[in-house]
């Protein structure tokens, strides 16, 4: 069936079953591969995207569910101001382990930064608690998440 | 075969169910992972698919004389995040998966889910909640207990779709919820515990305790609530042997990949004890 969808601000269409999963589609079919597949079971958060600014993971998320709606990635984000923001405090917190979970954290901070300008301590943990990190550099990213809110407050 | 129904309107969609086999599916996190084959494949459903999350009916939170009525397309952020729900509501929903899984895991979905483990159904139990179910011919609204017939299982009808959670407003002095898991984000519940309680002129005027994840249903014994009704802080604290006793009987756990019955039991039981001791009795003597 025909699904119409926002991506990364242009309008699309695909032709696919409304179940096949939306990772699939963004990498295969619109060789978006910023986002990783790591568990497939939603529980990981490394496919994460933003679903009308929400972070949400792409693995577990039917195509049908996104008809009508808004996907960003970070191929759709990267050239804003709080990507930058957030990509140079994560160098300088070095928050950057294997890289495998960083597109999520990414988008998860991305959304944390749209929806909540002044995040607690608890805000940030809660924006990545669906975000696991096998390097386990939690300390890390959180600092790197701190210094990116920061940084986009002091623009 | 179709391939699938995105429908507009509740109307549309009662149509649909009536006269197709279908399988409903509003946020997906249950059922897609249900039925995931490998990575880069689409998961295999055995009918198409009917979604439901562009129905605007499905998604209201609004009073309606002395019930709160929750959309059964709400999602768990939602509920998190509505400042008019009753705390036990909001803390549950919280405590559920993460951010990412609760911006599109509904509670109709949670609840049509039927798992004994889910999270949503110990505070509807508790709060005597009714779900209203319907079709292109009829509507009806039964007691969540009913609805819930074992685990993954209910009497939701092949042409019905839950539409509805209807909640009683009712005041509680204690309201009580802890989620037993194995980290705080992302956790399956071990045990998942809801209690409420009432005082009136120095007396217990209502309690309610409802148990997930520890029986195939959750355990609710309102027999034993009503006893309880009425009592004054000493009569509670003599009966507590008694109170102790029939849950011990009720709370009938599995060992699994997450838990053992043994834990549970115990860890029940410890939550029932802090639950009446710490936070019921210590309140009844303010």
């Amino acid at each position: 069936m025909k699904i119409e969808f926002t991506l990364n601000h242009s309008k699309v269409t695909v032709d696919r079953p409304p179940e096949h999963r939306l990772i699939d589609v963004l990498r295969d079919e619109f060789g978006l591969k910023s986002l990783k597949e790591g568990c497939g079971e939603g529980e990981c958060g490394a496919c994460s995207v933003l679903l009308d600014g929400k972070t949400v993971a792409s693995c577990i998320l039917p195509l049908g569910r996104v008809h009508g709606h808004a996907i960003e990635t970070i191929e759709g984000i990267r050239n804003s101001e709080s990507f930058t923001a957030i990509q140079e405090a994560f160098k300088k917190a070095g928050a950057v382990q294997c890289g495998f979970c960083t597109p999520g954290m990414v988008i998860s901070t991305e959304a944390l930064i749209r929806q909540n300008t002044n995040p607690t301590k608890v805000d940030i943990r809660n924006a990545i608690s669906g975000n696991l990190c096998r390097c386990t550099g939690y300390h890390m990213i959180l600092e790197g998440i701190r210094l990116a809110v920061q940084k986009r407050e002091e623009r | 075969m179709s391939e699938g129904y995105i429908p507009k309107t509740l109307e549309e969609a009662l149509e649909i169910r009536k006269s197709a086999k279908v399988i409903p599916i509003a946020g997906g996190s249950d059922l897609m992972v249900q039925h995931r084959r490998e990575g880069g494949v689409a998961p295999g459903f055995e009918e198409p698919l009917l979604l439901l999350n562009e129905i605007e009916d499905l998604k209201t939170l609004r009073t309606d004389g002395d019930k709160i009525v929750i959309g059964a397309g709400v999602s768990l952020n939602e509920l998190v995040n509505n400042n008019h729900l009753p705390y036990i509501v909001r803390e549950t929903a919280r405590q559920m998966a993460a951010v990412t899984t609760r911006n599109i895991a509904t509670i109709g979905g949670n609840i049509c889910n039927a798992s004994p483990a889910a999270d949503t159904l110990p505070f509807l139990y508790a709060t005597n909640a009714t779900l209203v179910l319907q079709s292109a011919d009829k509507k009806r609204e039964i007691p969540v207990e009913e609805f819930i017939t074992g685990p993954g299982q209910s009497c939701l009808q092949s042409d019905e779709l839950l539409i509805e959670v209807r909640i009683p407003k009712e005041h509680f002095d204690v309201e009580y919820y802890r989620k037993v898991g194995t980290r705080k984000a992302m956790a399956l519940s071990k045990i998942s515990f809801a209690g409420l309680a009432a005082f009136s002129n120095g007396k217990l005027s209502d309690i309610r305790i409802a148990i997930g994840a520890v029986a195939p249903k959750v355990v609710r014994d309102k027999a034993l609530e009503g006893l309880l009704k009425g009592l004054s802080k000493e009569e509670i604290k003599n009966k507590i042997p008694e109170i102790r006793a029939r849950y011990e009987k009720l709370i009938q756990p599995i060992d699994d990949a997450r838990s053992t019955k043994e834990y549970r039991k115990t860890v029940s039981l410890d939550l029932i004890k802090d639950f009446i001791e710490e936070r019921v009795l210590k309140k009844m003597s303010h």
